[in-house]
């Protein structure tokens, strides 16, 4: 072994030798835990801190997105019912706990903004990604440990900038998570929300852009740079490839929604016209702006907004890929290869589908057509995803345990949702379909809930790893299948109510053609409330599991990747200064049998 | 739950201090800074390509669009890109110093290319000024015609200037370091691989910007 180590490379590219030089000038080195409340819980550079952080602020976060969503269901079914709490949040928007038609809207964006960046792309990706990624290529941190620090701080001023929008008199915007332009950049006289609220927005979305950018630039290095002996490519675990491919698409999707944010926020304040065309009239009033171009706002918010959906669901791709062998006890069908660059082949495609979001928005017909194309072909490689889970599936003996039930979860939601994406990548359906609720529900099952069961699947399959503690089994089949049919009730429906021409963003159904649509509508009022009550037993489970959960062995499940090859949580170098090296590829089961990625031992999957 | 089983491998070896750890090489040869710096580059490149992107969009949707530029600001501006190509090549030199352990030559490139970047500055905010003379601003075009020129040029610009003062004071940054010790060779050519894109990134903003927009 010692001429194993003196065969070593050189210090300059060994990575402990550079966190200890890099830390050493500040007096500590890497390898000696921080003492102190505040260095090791608030503003520690350890990775798995730090993913855990990101975890409980997206977890506060998707509360605060349900709440919104409560309020929006409730005015939708009964529209006279007061909400006291609604009243006392919102004296101008709600007055005596009615909501107007604009606090409606801004509510609806705030949920879309809160649940679209702070809940789906910062959970499944920042959170397991940070706590997991460098375990899971043997490395003690992440490449640049004070920039992944400076990350998620961002990213918490950035949620504390969205939260703001609630108390500051003008309350939130209401121009969509999407924020379309003239609408939110004309300023102040375009609506309540649309001043100093659309202000805060910007800068919220832009600060959450620079946070992911430094995420996605040290999630690329550290999976290129600091794999542990042995950890080929080709032997990465398929959640790491999932982060992998997916840094990338954030690193060039938000790298063009920064700029989009400046650009906005340059015609709210510094007076341009970008996005506002000539002779516009708001509220009686005829705007000081000329030449600006709308649907270029559209053309470059959707650049990044196209590939923003896949970096929310490219990670789910990963965690359920991940978890699926193990609970399956075989290799996925095709091995590493078909499922990962079937995941790159959606990452690529990603960036040239953005106009499909545009079919109705007054792009050129032609160019619709244009778009179409790309769009259909991006379900080629999904498509190809689904087949490798559900093959591998088949003729296999399923253990049903809550990750792997969420799982399953996952890959049903993602076919139902997946489905209705044929209906709206032809312009020809979408035109009808485009402002209905039908786009509601798609969106929900395919990116929103989808993500969100993967992120249920990688909870339940790693609490044990980041807390040292077992979640309760019994309460995490009871939140799955609440859940798993309380989703179909309300996104199911919407798809129909979708068809029968049920109008999105209209806050109450008075129209003729919608009164009839009313009964549905309460139904799925009734069953979000339901859905998001489950939720609270997720939260029971899991704060009862922190405390009093039965202690967690160091490989629960009995999978084979490094993160089960240390103590339960790990330490704080995790591995205890153990060199860790890599014979096996992740996917080495055989029925009972499984040989972890480090053991010599022969390979039984043949991977 | 399944049987809970502890499999983890009894063989590994325990790393002892001042032992180097094994690791997979880095498929392009570069430390992490260095691959961490092109990564970023990568990034900014989509930053500045969306800039453009919308000012070739601005531009092709204008009938009548401002060209203020006339012979001494085209020379002005001949001038500023000699002077940051030309910090390019000063850069290239304390990059080669620093490798070949010439501290002081590598501090005085570094100090040469500083300066440089100072005066593109300077120069480029005498146009700035120049033209915020004659009436131009973001939302005005004194010409009488659409109001994008000074709102895509100011944008565009700005966003290339602010990347020059950041070097700028990046670079003395690492000058400082390296002179007492804290950063080595890799550090400095880390930073002028930032230098060195930027200056790419005025080729494209030059003849975009200041060419195709001469009278």
């Amino acid at each position: 072994m010692e001429k194993t180590f003196a065969s070593a490379r050189r210090a300059k590219t060994l990575f402990w030798g550079e966190i200890m030089a890099e830390t050493s000038a500040h007096g500590a080195a890497h390898h000696a835990p921080p003492q102190g409340f505040i260095s090791k819980y608030i503003l520690s550079v350890d990775h798995k801190v730090i993913g855990i952080q990101y975890t409980i602020l997206s977890l506060v976060a998707a509360f605060v997105g349900m709440a919104l969503s409560w309020a929006m269901r409730i005015h939708l079914a009964w529209p006279d019912v007061h909400i006291p709490l609604l009243g006392m949040l919102a004296p101008n928007g709600a007055p005596g706990g009615q909501m107007t038609p604009e606090y409606y809207l801004s509510l609806m964006t705030m949920h879309g903004t809160i649940m679209a960046f702070f809940v789906l792309t910062a959970a499944p990706f920042a959170g397991f990604g940070n706590f997991m990624l460098p375990i899971q290529v043997g490395a003690a941190d992440m490449a640049f440990p004070r920039l992944n620090r400076a990350s998620f701080w961002v990213t918490f001023v950035g949620f504390l900038l969205a939260c703001a929008t609630f108390v500051i008199p003008d309350g939130p915007p209401l121009s969509g998570w999407t924020a379309y332009a003239p609408l939110s950049a004309v300023g102040a006289v375009a609506g309540p929300g649309q001043g100093w609220g659309q202000n805060l927005w910007g800068l919220s979305v832009a600060v959450f852009c620079i946070a992911s950018l430094l995420g996605a630039l040290n999630f690329i290095v550290t999976v290129l740079d600091l794999r542990t002996k042995g950890m080929k490519l080709s032997r990465l675990p398929l959640s790491t490839w999932g982060w992998f491919i997916d840094a990338w698409v954030s690193l060039l999707a938000f790298a063009v929604l920064l700029p989009t944010c400046l650009l906005l926020v340059l015609d709210r304040l510094g007076g341009t016209s970008f996005f506002i065309p000539g002779g516009l009239v708001f509220n009686d009033q005829l705007q000081p702006h000329s030449g600006g171009s709308p649907l270029l706002f559209q053309h470059l918010f959707w650049f990044f907004g196209h590939p923003e959906v896949y970096i929310i669901i490219l990670p789910a791709f990963g965690i359920v890929s991940h978890i699926l062998p193990t609970f399956i006890r075989k290799p996925l069908v095709g091995g590493w290869k078909v499922i990962t660059f079937s995941e790159i082949g959606v990452g690529t495609l990603s960036f040239v589908v953005w106009g499909h979001h545009m079919f109705v928005s007054g792009m050129s017909p032609y160019m619709a057509m244009v778009f179409s194309v790309p769009t259909l072909f991006i379900t080629i490689p999904s498509v190809i995803a689904v087949l490798v889970w559900v093959f591998s599936l088949y003729g296999s003996n399923i253990r049903f345990d809550t990750p792997m039930l969420f799982s399953l979860g996952f890959i049903s939601l993602f076919i139902s949702g997946g489905i209705g994406g044929f209906f709206l990548a032809q312009p020809s359906t979408d035109s009808y379909l485009h402002a209905t609720t039908f786009v509601v529900g798609h969106f929900h099952f395919t990116m929103g809930l989808s993500a969100i069961f993967a992120t249920f699947a990688g909870f339940y399959y790693w609490f044990s790893k980041m807390f040292g503690r077992m979640m309760n089994e019994k309460l995490g089949k009871w939140h799955f299948w609440l859940s798993f049919v309380g989703v179909y009730c309300v996104f199911m429906t919407m798809h129909l109510t979708g068809f029968a021409g049920a109008v999105r963003r209209y806050s109450a159904f008075v129209d003729d053609f919608m009164i009839p649509l009313i009964p549905a509508n309460r139904f799925i009022s009734v069953a979000a409330l339901l859905l998001g009550a489950t939720q609270f037993v997720f939260l029971y489970n899991a704060i009862w599991s922190f405390f009093k959960g039965p202690k967690a062995p160091d490989n629960p499940w009995g999978a084979t990747t490094l993160e089960w090859d240390t103590t339960s949580p790990p330490p704080f170098d995790n591995f205890g200064g153990r060199q860790m090296i890599v014979h096996h590829g992740p996917m080495e089961y055989d029925g009972e049998a499984s040989v972890m990625q480090t053991s010599a031992e022969a390979s039984v999957a043949g991977t | 739950m399944n049987q809970p089983e502890l499999t983890i491998t009894p063989s590994a070896v325990v790393i002892t201090p001042g032992h180097e750890v094994l690791m997979e090489a880095s498929p392009y040869g570069v430390d992490k800074k260095k691959l961490g710096m092109w990564i970023f580059i990568v990034s900014d490149a989509c930053t500045f390509g969306a800039f453009l992107f919308a000012y070739g969009y601005m531009r092709i949707g204008t009938p009548v669009w401002g060209t203020p530029f006339g012979f001494s600001s085209i020379v002005n501006g001949m001038v500023m890109t000699a002077v940051l190509l030309s910090s390019s090549l000063t850069m290239l030199a304390a990059v080669r110093a620093s490798q070949s352990r010439a501290k002081a030559s590598a501090n005085k490139w570094l100090g040469v290319t500083m300066f440089l970047g100072t005066v593109f500055a300077a120069l480029h905010l005498r146009e700035w000024f120049k033209l915020i003379g004659e009436g131009w601003r973001l939302f005005y075009n004194p010409t009488g015609g659409a109001p994008q020129f000074g709102a895509t040029f100011f944008s565009v610009t700005g966003l290339h200037l602010t990347h020059v003062v950041t070097g700028v004071i990046a670079l003395a940054i690492i000058a400082r370091g390296y002179t007492q010790g804290r950063y080595d060779e890799s550090h400095v050519e880390t930073a002028g691989l930032y230098w060195h894109f930027v200056d790419l990134v005025w080729m494209f903003v030059f003849p975009l910007m200041y060419l195709m927009n001469a009278h």
